[in-house]
């Protein structure tokens, strides 16, 4: 019915050429790396290094655990806080948003001296605890995004008459946790979990800072020692992002889960 | 006695163990000295022209990128919202948004390097079509304009992200009952669309100054160590303790939680007053 | 003189006709309403009168000023919308000026204008309160206020009641015909609420499928409507199929039995017709003088309260009717044999549509 304005499409034009443009940067001089022709052989030097595949495979297990440990953290708790403790709702989203306000290096800077090797809580003593306080850390970040998606999801359903209805069948408490309001919720956690395998694959500050051989530090090393590669890597992931973010869309149809960012 | 508090216990737990004492470490440990007794000395110490130029350098970058992403995000919202584009174009808009906004860290500085670098296609295509040299200009994407052309990609998205909706709130009857009160089409956006959307513009413009302010991979991995932001110093010191003084490293990391806490909390309460009226 | 004319109005989307020649003639000071259900074109009516669409052909008169292809702003209308649409980031009497003081009227005189306008919605005290502090009948009384604040010509009411609830709208329906008597400025108002437009109207237009149906007053679209549309549109009614025996002397039979009616019938002798009845008009008593008196056998009794409703089979036919209820007088059971009296007068024949 309206014609569109001429300002509108010369806005969108701008933007268009703004974010397509690096990404066609990235593509082409990723296809440099022979003189005089393009090639794909950045993306095989990449995927032929041992260490992208170690490390990425690190990384990945790195957001899994981070997905897996902050689900059973903000689910019974936001679930919890709706059922029995409404008092404590504005703590709770309170500390859900301090992430936003503490940025990470400053969190990381607090962790080594805390928990430091002749600290009363060792953590950094061993690799094992160490990888345990890095993923404590991705669940930090990521629980303004979860906590979120999760207690969106709650809202919608009405956790309240679902527990008494569970309950007046005679379900036990753990039973309507994993029974009822988790299988109701599940798209909302898959996409708080997509967004946090985005942050968490690529996340450099506290993998680097912990000295763990991680995908965000590895690119760092090739980004400071090859010319072509790095290109190669960022398209690689770019497309990880994407296709994170296409399947919070295929799952965000359901209108539960749709808010998931800020 | 009820016993309900416990189910809450693992979740505080967490939160102590990993985001609250941590952060009250270094609070803390910002006014003591060595032999941790109080001091003022530390905040003080942040007056070294290393340190300052450091924060002056963060905040600039900051604000540049957060003004420019908040000015040009509304642009890109409007466009789609109101301006009468094709609907189609609005899922594919906020779509690469949600990409584009978490698209963030080493591979962004690779691909801006890619692209405005010395060697980038942009620069190359400039030269070798136009005649222009970039370089020649004094640009250069390892510096403060570089780093806020490249913060950009992530901060308009976010910018769009966030205003969209607060672009569809605006209800066409506002628009209907001011024109037929009079009002002309500049009148309704003074009068309206302004006081309206201002604390949400405002709100947004400082979130994206603070997510900018604490972020650390993209200038590292586009800059190295050579642009001097507050996280790369603080980075530095906490790799080899450059400052010589640990307790100086907790006052800069106070410096920088102070600041993003102030804009976060005036976002949000700026976020709570539209929500109020929009109710 | 009409102050309102609209003359051969017509709107369309592609092929698609939501106005069709619309004319109508509204009087100073006449409250008109456009009735009908949703996507009838009375809204895209009233929208074309404001200014909000454009029409594809015809022409629209205020006050002798042809404004047809002016721009809302400059129409000298006023109008209150279904959702309130109160800007959300001023208070009341914020709202009130609006108009004032895009109009730069002097600060003084817009305060004096305010204060005056919320006296007269009976709000008072609540010049300070945002919009998000009132209740919605507060906020349509404001809305009002503010349509009213620049003295307009004409007044455009969009469903301004839909939105509120049941007694708050009843309420605010008897205030909203109170103020607009007082004040003699013409009104259109569109509903889908027949009550609403029956007891608030001057006039009423019904509407369907982007044509009118019938326009008159509420009394007579009520007793006498035109078309079998209008007839089920509003209030209850029996639609009864009939045989026509002597179209001149409006002779008819209905179930077998013979009624007349109160006017000719514009169908040939021996075909079918169909006629009008509300329940009301029929009773189970003999008043005496002519009336039609059709047997039948009581199908079904609801007791709604101050109404019994009785629903009596007549052949195939089935005929509804209304008696009041009388402490003293218990409702008849179903199987009942009676006999229906109605005058030849409330017998309605229906176009056919």
């Amino acid at each position: 019915m309206k014609r569109p304005r001429f300002g509108a499409w010369l806005a969108f034009a701008v933007g268009v050429a703004y974010f397509a443009i690096p990404l066609i940067g990235t593509v082409e001089f990723s296809l440099r790396i022979r003189r005089g022709t393009y090639s794909l052989d950045a993306y095989g030097n990449v995927l032929s290094d041992p260490a992208f595949w170690n490390t990425f495979g690190f990384s990945a297990s790195a957001a899994v655990a981070t997905i897996v440990a902050g689900t059973l953290l903000v689910v019974p708790t936001a679930y919890w806080i709706r059922l029995r403790l409404p008092g404590l709702r504005p703590y709770v989203e309170f500390i859900t948003l301090m992430p936003l306000i503490i940025p990470a290096i400053v969190l990381v800077f607090g962790y080594l001296r805390l928990y430091n090797s002749s600290s009363w809580l060792p953590m950094t003593g061993a690799p094992w605890s160490t990888d345990v306080l890095m993923v404590a850390g991705y669940v930090v970040l990521a629980l303004p995004y979860l906590y979120r998606a999760v207690d969106t999801g709650m809202r919608s359903i009405d956790v309240r008459s679902l527990t008494e209805a569970a309950e007046s069948l005679g379900a036990a408490r753990s039973t309507i946790l994993f029974r009822v309001i988790f299988p109701n919720v599940r798209t909302a956690v898959l996409s708080g979990a997509f967004l946090t395998f985005a942050i968490v694959i690529g996340e450099f500050t506290l993998a680097s800072l912990l000295d763990r051989p991680a995908f965000g530090p590895y690119l760092q090393l090739v980004g400071a020692n090859r010319a072509y590669e790095p290109s190669a890597l960022a398209f690689i992931a770019f497309a990880v992002t994407w296709a994170c973010m296409g399947l919070i869309q295929l799952f965000a149809r359901d209108p539960a889960a749709r808010s998931v960012k800020v | 006695m009820s016993l309900a508090w416990l189910g809450v216990v693992p979740f505080f737990s967490f939160a102590a163990l990993f985001l609250l004492l941590p952060t009250a470490y270094l609070v803390v440990g910002a006014f003591q000295d060595n032999d941790g007794h109080f001091t003022l000395a530390n905040l003080a110490g942040l007056a070294e022209p290393g340190i300052v130029s450091a924060y002056a350098i963060s905040l600039e970058v900051s604000a540049a990128s957060a003004i420019l992403g908040s000015a040009f995000g509304f642009l890109l919202a409007w466009a789609v919202v109101l301006g009468g584009l094709p609907a189609w174009l609005r899922p594919m808009l906020l779509t690469f948004s949600g990409v584009a906004s978490n698209f963030a860290g080493l591979p962004l500085a690779f691909a801006f390097i890619a692209t405005l670098g010395r060697t980038g296609l942009v620069t190359t295509i400039l030269q070798s079509v136009f005649g222009f040299r970039l370089y020649g200009t004094g640009f250069n994407i390892l510096s403060f304009s570089g780093l806020t052309l490249t913060y950009l990609y992530f901060q308009i998205p976010l910018m769009v992200l966030i205003l969209t909706p607060a672009l569809d709130g605006l209800k066409t009857e506002w628009r209907e009952a001011a024109t037929i009160l009079g009002a002309s089409p500049f009148g309704y956006w003074r009068h309206v669309v302004m006081p309206i959307l201002w604390p949400s513009l405002l709100g947004t413009t400082l979130l994206l100054f603070a997510n900018s302010f604490g972020a650390i991979a993209t200038a590292y991995g586009l800059t190295g160590s050579t642009l001097n932001l507050v996280t790369i110093l603080l980075y530095a010191q906490i790799r080899g303790d450059v400052l010589h003084n640990p307790h100086l490293g907790y006052a800069l990391a106070l410096g920088m939680v102070v600041i993003t806490g102030v804009s976060n909390a005036l976002y949000i309460a700026l976020r709570t007053r539209h929500e109020r009226w929009i109710r | 003189m009409s102050f309102l004319a609209i003359e051969h109005l017509t709107k369309s989307y592609g092929s698609n006709q939501v106005v069709q020649r619309f004319d109508l003639d509204v009087k100073a000071g006449e409250f008109v309403t456009f009735l009908g259900p949703s996507g009838c074109g009375k809204t895209t009516t009233l929208r074309m009168i404001a200014g909000f669409e454009t029409a594809t052909s015809g022409a629209i008169r205020i006050a002798g000023r042809d404004v047809t292809h002016l721009p809302p702003n400059a129409r000298d209308v006023g109008m209150v919308f279904q959702n309130y649409a109160l800007f959300p980031n001023m208070t009341a009497a914020g709202n009130v000026a609006f108009g004032l003081k895009v109009a730069k009227k002097r600060a003084a005189d817009i305060k004096a204008r305010v204060a005056e306008m919320l006296d007269l919605v009976k709000l008072p005290g609540l010049a300070d309160r945002y919009p998000y502090q009132m209740s919605g009948g507060q906020q349509q009384r404001v809305a009002l206020a503010r349509a009213l604040a620049t003295s307009p010509k004409l007044l455009l009411l969009d469903e301004p009641l839909s939105a509120l609830d049941a007694k708050v709208r009843v309420a605010l329906r008897d205030e909203l015909k109170a103020l607009q008597r007082d004040l003699g400025i013409t009104t259109v108002f569109v509903t889908h609420d027949q009550e609403e437009a029956l007891s608030m109207s001057d006039r009423i237009v019904v509407m369907s499928e982007g044509r009118i149906e019938q326009l008159g007053t509420p009394f007579e679209i009520y007793n006498r409507p035109r078309t079998r549309f209008v007839a089920s549109f509003i209030g209850t009614l029996n639609i009864i199929e009939a045989k026509v025996v002597d179209a001149r002397a409006g002779a008819i039979r209905i179930g077998g039995q013979d009624a007349r009616v109160g006017r000719q019938v514009s169908v040939a002798d021996g075909a079918d017709c169909t006629v009008a009845l509300r329940p009301e008009a029929v009773s189970l008593q003999d008043p005496g003088d002519g009336c039609n008196r059709i047997g039948g056998t009581i199908q079904d009794v609801s007791f709604l309260g101050a109404v019994v409703r009785i629903k009596v089979g007549v052949g195939q036919a089935r005929i509804m009717l209304d008696r009041f209820n009388s402490p003293g007088l218990p409702p008849p059971s179903p199987g009942e044999r009676v006999t229906l009296h109605f005058s030849p007068d409330d017998l309605v024949p229906l176009d056919a549509a």
